[in-house]
This record gives structure tokens, sequence and C-alpha cells, in this order.
């Protein structure tokens, strides 16, 4: 070892205030910046999530809201509050969740930011299969759901088997995901040319994404499988971060790649796949949220609560922008790649630049 | 290590590669396949008037293009074919070529002339002209269609620049879907507020020769032809900037000139082939990419093979469109997903396809 | 002489896709060495190098670690013995120098142990012994290639593994920086480590390395002390290159002067 003549710093500099935490066995270190804009966002989920509670054609004030949903209310109250309203706002905050997250891995994955899970063909998929469903086969929306699921988990299985050779590299991912998605859209488009008016209609603000039919029926089973595959993944976050670095960094610090790979693209499209069928394709959270959150925590490549707060925020957000806003209720799908589009573009032209 | 670098001595080994024996036979065989791309070409326009859906016999056709007299038959092949068979040409050559200069301008394999937001902007307005002047047909929708992309192209190129003076690949990428993605949000919103706009735009959408006739080609052609004549001559500046700006810089290439000129090509040809046809998706991103694939990266030879097999590609799929369905039509927006993503996966599945 | 080994090839054939590059190689990595691999281009030492560190499987025979087949253990097992610099790495957009070399910790963490006292001091360590401390709080995309090559050496220092194999980590590095890392890793070997490094340099492979395999198309050729095996005949037998060879002035170590081409040269005042 060399002896130098300064002493040796006690504590690694990261370049950002980090916060360290050690009980026990358990350690683990937090960037300060991170730790504030999450609570800074989870806070501002709260506040929009209450405001959406509140607003509508029964206008209510926070305390009636509140004691609503500790059951304290009872009539149209309770009914609007409980039955009505609660459903949509929490399936708002935690489908967005669900897709900031699964654009984050998938950023991640192909160390592309400009990927979301669109690229493998699920939205594309979910459109043609619930486009499907409506147009030809004239279903409710359950079967919409339905052929939303099976249409977009067809084509992302499609995409990776595609994709595959002997692993799959995120750049033929994206290429084939593309060509599938291609096609499918234009099944799509076809699709709506030839149906009749009303139909085409319907099938339009569904495929723009909307939160309209969504109750308790729906999201309860929704909001099941969105957190099983939460907790599978915050096994797969470190693995996630090492693949970063390379698959030969990654593999020789001990990292099995194609392993997280295979459970990483499962969770990303799972998460996607369950939000589009519920809601039909909400297009842009996946993929400026992780972007956004990325830039707001000054992080080394996505991260994922971040993220999924950011993705929770813009989707309540946009659902009571859909609703109130205009004279006619819009579908959410629409607001979001409006805003989201918008302040990516304004992050653009304002983006210092820290790179020579 | 160092080494001495010393002139070598001039013998026949050493004469300039491109006039060996290896040289000349690369050249001859590029310039063989582009005649027999032309070729192709021909065949396909021949094809092109040839097949519809209404049959018509060889000596009916032969009468149509020598002695016109006005019956049916003359006015479906001079009337409706041939306007068709020259839409195709014209259209395929603003896409093609515009693909494949995006493609060099980003340095991003994946770009699409709907990368600069061309589609989105042709899109916004003609709904605006729909909407606010009741333009109903092609013919009207075509300088609604061209200023829209003009309008968005420089947008996303002005805000892919700003801050920083130069548009870099990223950047224009990212400005660009961004700008698109708002704008598509806005347009389907408006659809949904005005049902003849509705029906008005899921036609254009698709993407259509129908109703394009020589009133709506021939206007949009000196555009078109002169964005070709502009991407030939930036040819080789894109071929230097292909290897990154300082490389580029250093051997005389003007960056910025070639960046705007690129950007006047680009909107020029998809901005014309759009505003003609409505989006026509994928072609513009498949074509350049087979095009390298056959002769290798070289922009002075992967532009002129682009203007050959787009057309041939589009002039095929339309073919295809007229008849797979029959009696229908399928637009050929629809027709060329369906040919272009296949050949696209078969060709990335490939070994050596990682490389773009 | 070899002691006993802990990493050796056992027979291997290893290429890629359906490209052979070494057939039936079998190579002993001596314990406690400072193991220099060289050769001219794509004679296979990177392949070599990438066999022995688990990251290609060879067709037929196997790669042995500590008795066992390597294929054997969990990847975090073999992270924790083997550490590998490779020649190509991508770092994340907006990463930091001291997360980078935080990152080189992963097999020593666990879910519930992110960032222990042992973390830091080893990061700490890592980045003092290759001198990027000042460097810590930094971007690594605004570093300078050889700054760059640093931090990734630090990050496989992290690591703290017995074994140690680098793919050309001299590359991108000034002189000075290059020498630099060489006593660092010689350090490293007197204090216990082995070290399996590819290098280009053939000088300063005799001169550091205490074991040299010398390979050609995909075989080696000879192996041994440097002083023993670096000889003209060998030069040019494994490079093609005609030279002569004189002991360093500063370490008595082979050290390989190439002749060049005929030439009759006016000295210049």
């Amino acid at each position: 070892m060399t002896t130098s003549t300064l002493e040796t710093p006690t504590r690694v500099d990261f370049g950002a205030r980090t916060v360290v935490l050690r009980v026990g066995p358990f350690s683990q270190r937090f960037p300060l910046r991170t730790l504030l804009v999450s609570l800074a966002l989870l806070v501002s989920t709260l506040a929009v999530s209450v405001a959406a509670l509140c607003l509508g054609d029964l206008p209510l004030s926070v305390p009636e809201v509140v004691s609503a949903l500790l059951g304290q209310q009872s009539g149209i109250v309770e009914t609007v509050v409980v039955e009505w309203r609660a459903p949509r706002v929490l399936a708002a905050a935690v489908f967005g969740a669900a897709l900031g997250v699964s654009g984050a891995v998938f950023q991640s994955m192909t160390r592309n930011p400009l990927a979301s899970p669109d690229i493998i063909g699920l939205s594309a998929g979910s459109y043609a299969g619930g486009l499907f469903v409506i147009i030809v086969l004239g279903g409710g929306p359950l079967l919409i759901a339905a052929g939303a699921l099976v249409g977009g988990l067809a084509a992302a299985a499609l995409v990776y088997v595609l994709a595959y050779r002997k692993g799959v590299q995120g750049f033929r991912l994206i290429i084939v995901g593309i060509a599938i998605s291609a096609m499918l859209s234009s099944v799509s488009t076809y699709l709506v040319l030839r149906a009749k008016l009303e139909e085409a209609l319907t099938a339009t603000i569904w495929g723009a994404g909307s939160l309209n039919p969504v109750g308790w029926s729906q999201f309860l089973p929704s909001l099941v499988v969105i957190v099983v595959t939460f907790a599978i993944l915050s096994a797969l976050v470190v693995p996630m971060r090492q693949l970063e670095l390379g698959d030969d960094a990654a593999s020789s610090l001990g990292s099995r790649v194609e392993g997280a790979r295979l459970g990483l693209v499962l969770c990303g499209v799972a998460l996607t796949a369950v939000v589009t069928a519920a809601a039909g394709p909400i297009a842009f959270v996946a993929l400026a949220a992780p972007q956004i959150a990325r830039r707001l925590t000054r992080s080394a490549g996505v991260t994922l609560i971040p993220s999924a707060l950011l993705g929770a925020l813009a989707l309540s957000a946009s659902d009571i922008i859909a609703q109130h806003a205009l004279p006619v209720t819009m579908p959410v799908g629409l607001v979001t790649v409006v805003i989201g589009g918008g302040y990516l573009v304004w992050l653009l032209i304002h983006e210092t630049r820290r790179r020579p | 290590m160092t080494r001495v670098v010393e002139p070598p001595p001039i013998t026949s080994a050493t004469l300039p590669a491109n006039l060996s024996p290896a040289g000349r036979s690369t050249l001859r065989r590029r310039a063989f396949g582009l005649a027999a791309a032309v070729a192709a070409l021909l065949a396909a326009v021949v094809l092109s008037v040839l097949i519809g859906s209404k049959q018509l016999a060889p000596d009916e056709i032969w009468h149509a293009l020598t002695a016109y007299s006005g019956t049916e038959a003359d006015q479906i092949i001079v009337d409706l074919r041939l306007p068709r068979t020259l839409v195709g040409i014209v259209t395929g050559i603003g896409l093609g070529v515009s693909g494949a200069v995006i493609q060099a301008l980003t340095r991003n394999p994946l770009g699409d002339p709907g990368i600069l937001g061309v589609n989105a902007g042709a899109g916004l307005f003609v709904a605006l002209g729909v909407s606010l002047f009741g333009v109903a047909v092609p013919a009207q929708y075509l300088w609604f269609a061209f200023v829209g992309a003009l309008v968005v192209t420089v947008l996303v190129y002005l805000v892919g620049s700003a801050g920083t003076g130069t548009a870099d690949p990223v950047r224009l990428t990212l400005a660009g879907v961004a700008i698109a993605a708002v704008l598509t949000g806005i347009t389907t919103a408006m659809t949904l507020l005005n049902d003849t706009l509705f029906k008005a735009l899921r036609g254009w959408d698709a993407g259509s020769f129908v109703e394009r006739g020589l009133d709506v080609v021939l206007p949009a052609t000196p555009f078109v032809l002169a964005g070709l004549v502009i991407a030939l001559f930036c040819a080789r500046s894109l071929n230097a900037m292909g290897l990154g700006d300082d490389l580029a810089s250093s051997l005389g290439t003007h960056i910025v000139r070639t960046r705007v000129l690129s950007v006047v090509a680009i909107t020029l040809l998809a901005g014309g082939a759009t505003a003609i046809a409505g989006p026509v998706a994928f072609v513009g991103l498949m074509v350049p990419h087979i095009a390298r694939w056959i002769v290798g990266p070289d922009q002075r030879w992967i532009l002129p093979y682009s203007a050959v097999l787009a057309p041939t590609v589009l002039l095929v799929s339309d073919i295809i469109g007229r008849v797979i369905l029959w009696p229908s039509e399928v637009p050929v927006g629809v027709v060329t997903a369906f040919v272009g993503a296949p050949v696209l996966i078969f060709l990335v599945r490939r070994a050596k396809a990682s490389t773009l | 002489m070899t002691a006993l080994s802990r990493l050796a090839a056992d027979n291997v054939t290893v290429g890629y896709d359906h490209r052979v590059i070494s057939r039936e190689l079998s190579v002993e990595i001596p314990d406690g060495s400072f193991t220099v691999i060289v050769g001219p281009n794509a004679c296979g030492k990177s392949t070599l190098l990438r066999a022995l560190s688990r990251l290609i499987a060879p067709s037929e025979g196997r790669i042995v670690l500590d008795g066992r087949p390597i294929a054997s253990y969990k990847s975090k097992e073999v992270a924790r013995i083997l550490g590998l610099l490779p020649q190509t790495s991508l770092s994340p957009d907006g990463i930091t120098v001291a997360d980078l070399v935080a990152r080189g910790r992963h097999p020593h963490q666990s879910f519930m142990r992110q960032w222990s006292t042992a973390d830091e001091a080893a990061v700490l360590s890592a980045m003092d012994a290759t001198g990027v401390t000042p460097l810590s709080g930094r971007l690594v995309d605004e570093l300078s290639g050889g700054q760059r090559q640093r931090v990734w050496v630090a990050m496989v220092l992290a690591q703290q593994t017995p074994l140690m194999l680098l793919d050309e980590p001299t590359t991108f590095l000034d002189i000075a920086h290059q020498i630099d890392l060489m006593e660092l890793f010689t350090d490293l070997n007197e204090q216990g480590s082995t070290l399996v490094a590819v290098l280009h340099d053939l000088n300063q492979a005799a001169r550091y390395g205490t074991h040299l395999i010398a390979m050609k198309d995909g075989a080696v050729v000879a192996q041994g002390a440097p002083s023993e095996i670096v000889t003209a005949e060998l030069v040019e037998e494994v490079f093609g290159l005609r030279c002569v060879v004189v002991p360093d002035p500063v370490t008595g170590t082979p050290s390989v002067t190439p002749i060049g081409r005929e030439r009759s040269r006016v000295l210049r005042a």
C-alpha cells in the first residue's frame, strides 16, 4: 500500500449527499436527493388523489371524503366516494406506478432511454387484441380486457421468441419489437377503418387508454398481480443494476445474466399487460416517467421507486385533467401523451449540459 | 512503443484501393445491383398498371396508352392506375430517401420519417384543415399536410438543438418522439370531439393511394425531387458524419450546413410523401436497412438504392392491397407493415445483423 | 517453477459460435504468481482469459478452480474468488466514480447487506490504491480514457478477490500511469494475490511478470519465468519479429529491442 501524507477520508464521496443506514446486519445507502424527491412525489400523489376524490358531479370537501373512507358516511356520499371514485383514484396511482416501473425496467435492460414496453409489441398487441374483441366479436368489458391481455402477451412472447438467438440482445429485441408492433398497428388501423362508426369511436377511446370502466372488480385482481410483481422485482433490482455495467462485468461480479434478464422482461411485461387489460393501452407513462424521474433525482441510470412514484403522480394528475379540465371527458391516455411529451420537450430545451 | 511511419515505396500493391481490381469489381457489382433494382421497379410499374380490382385485357390497356378515346377501360388506366402508379413512385422516393437520410443524420438505425414528427405534424394540420376550413379531399389535404410536416420538422430541429446550439442525434430523436406524441394526442382528442373529422382522419391514418390522382401528386413531385437532389448532394458529407462529428470535421465536412441541408431534404421528401398519401409507416425505416445490407454503409449508394427500392416495395404492396381482399382494397400502409416486418425480422436474425 | 495452482485450464477447446480458437489447451496458473499472457493479435489470449473467468464455456475440457470444475460453482462464489477486468465495459449514464467502484462489492453483498463498513473500507482503499480518490464524486463520463480505466481497476480491486484476471489493463494509459498500475499490481502480488494479465507490451510483461505464457494460434508456445523463456528466438517464433534481447538496465529482466528494416541513417545533430 502506498503511504500518503493525506489522511484517507473515512466516508466515501459519492458526489452527492448520501444517507447510510446500518441496523444490525442490515445496511443500505440512499442518495439524499433521491430520498427527498421520492418523498415529495409521494406527498404530491397523495394530495392529488385526495383532490380527485373531492372533485366531480358531487363536489365534496376533504373532511367528508376522509370520513367516507373511514366508513362513517352513508348513502350517496358513501357510494360516490367508496364505490365510484376510490377505485378509480387508487387505480390511477397504482397503474401509474406499474407503468413507471415497467418502463424503467425496459430502459435499464436495453440501455436505451427510448425503450418502453411498447417496443416489444405489448401495447400494439393489446390494442389489436382489444380492438379485435370490440369490432369483430362485439364483446363487453371483461372480454375486451381478456382480448387485450391475450393480444399483448402473445405479441410480447412472439417478439421475445423471434429475438432470441442464444440470448436476447437489446438491439435485436428493439428491432423485432418495432417490426411486430408495426404489423399489429396496421391491422388495428385497418380494423378501425372497416368498422362501423360507433365501434370505431369506442375502439379509439379504449385505445387511448381510459380509467372510466375501472371499478373494484377490475382493480383488485390487477392490484394483486402488480403487488406480486413488485415483490419479485425487489429481488431483481440489484442484478438489474449490475447488468447496466455490461454482460461481462455483471457476470464476473456474480450475477446470472440471462436468468436475471428473463425475470426482468417477464416482470416488465406483466406490469404493462395487467394495466392494459384493465384500462387499455396508456401511452407515454412508461416511456417518460423513468426519464423524468432520472433527471429529477440526478441518479445513475434509472431508479425504480422514483419512476414508480412519478408514474403514479402523472397518471393521477392526468386523470383529474381528463375528467374535469375539458367540457367532455377525455380518455386519460390522451392527457398523458400530451403532458408527458410536453414535459419531455421542456426538459430538452432547458437541460443544462453537464458533459463537454 | 513508438513506430516511425515512413511513406511506403510506390509499388503496384500500394495503388489506391478504388483503382485496384478488388475496388473495380465492387463498383461493378453495385452498379449492376442498382440496374437490377431499377429493372425490378419497372416490372412493378408494369404490374401496377396491369393489375387492379377490375380485370382488363392487354389490348384494352394498349388502347388506353396509345389511342385514348374515353372508354371506361381507358379511364381506369389513364385516370386511375397511371396516376396511382406515379403516386407510388414519388411517395416511395420520398419515404425511402428520407428514411436513409434520417438514419444517417441521427445515427440511429431506428430512424424513420415519423421520428422527426413528419407524420404527426401532417396529421395535425390536416385535422385543422378539416375542422376549421372544411377541406374534404386529398388534393386539398396536400398543402395542409405539407405545411404541417414542415412546421413540425423545423420545431423538432429547434428543440433538438436548443440550449447547446447543435442537434446531436439523441436529442433530435427524443425531441421528435416527444413532439410527435403530443401532436398525435391533440389530434386524437380533436377527432373524438368531431365525428366528421374522425371519419376523415381514419381514412387518412391508414396511408393510402386511393383517390390520389394527378392533381395530388403533380404539385408535390417537384418538392420530392428537390429533396432528392439535396439528399444526393449531402451523401458524401453524411458518410463522414457517420464516423462521428470530430472525425467528420477533421475530414473537412461542414457539420452545421450538412445538418441543415439534411433536415431540409427530409422535410421535402417525407413531407411530400406524407402529404400525398398520408402516413405510410415502416417503408422509411426498412428500405434503407435493406439497401445497406446490400451495398454497405456508403450513403452515395444507399440513397440511390433506397430511391429505387422503396417505390418498388410500395408499388408491390399497393398491388397486393388491391387484390388480396378482392374486391375491397387494403390500404397500402397496412400492407407495407406486413411485407416489411417479416423481412426486417429475418434480416435481424442473421448473425451479422447486430452491426448497422 | 509452478507451485500449487488454484486455477487451471484442463484440455479445453474454446471458441466463438463455430470458430474454434484453442483446441485441447492445458494451462496452469501458479498460485501467488503474476502471470502474463502474451502473443500476437488474435492468438487466443483474451479467449483463454475469458474461459478462465467463466465468461465463455469450453466446448470440451473444463476449467478447474480449487479442484472443482468452475461450472459447478454458484456465480457469487466464483465472483468472490476471481475478479475480472474486462476489455470493454459500459458505464451507466450519470454514474459517479465512487458508485462504480462500489458496484465491485456485489459478490460480498446481499439483499439485506448493501453497504457494510467492510464495503466502505474496501471501496476507499481501492480508490486510494489506484489514485482515483480525488475523482470520487465526479461523473465517469467526464473522465479521460486513462482515468476511466483506473476507475475500472479500482472496481476490480474493491472486489477483493485472491485471484484477478486483467484483460489489457494498460490500454489507453500514458506511460507514467502504465507503470503506476503495473507497480500497483506488483504490490498486490507481493501481498498474496494471484494475477493473470493479458498484455501487449512485451517488455512490461517481462519486467513485471513472474510467469509468462506465450501463445500463438491458440496454443501455448512457451511458458515459464521471463528470464528463462524470453529470447530472441522465442520472439521471432511467436511474433515474427527479429529482435535483440538485452537485460533491462534497471531490473535486469529481458528487454526486447526490435531490429527493424535495413536502413542507412544520417545521424541528426
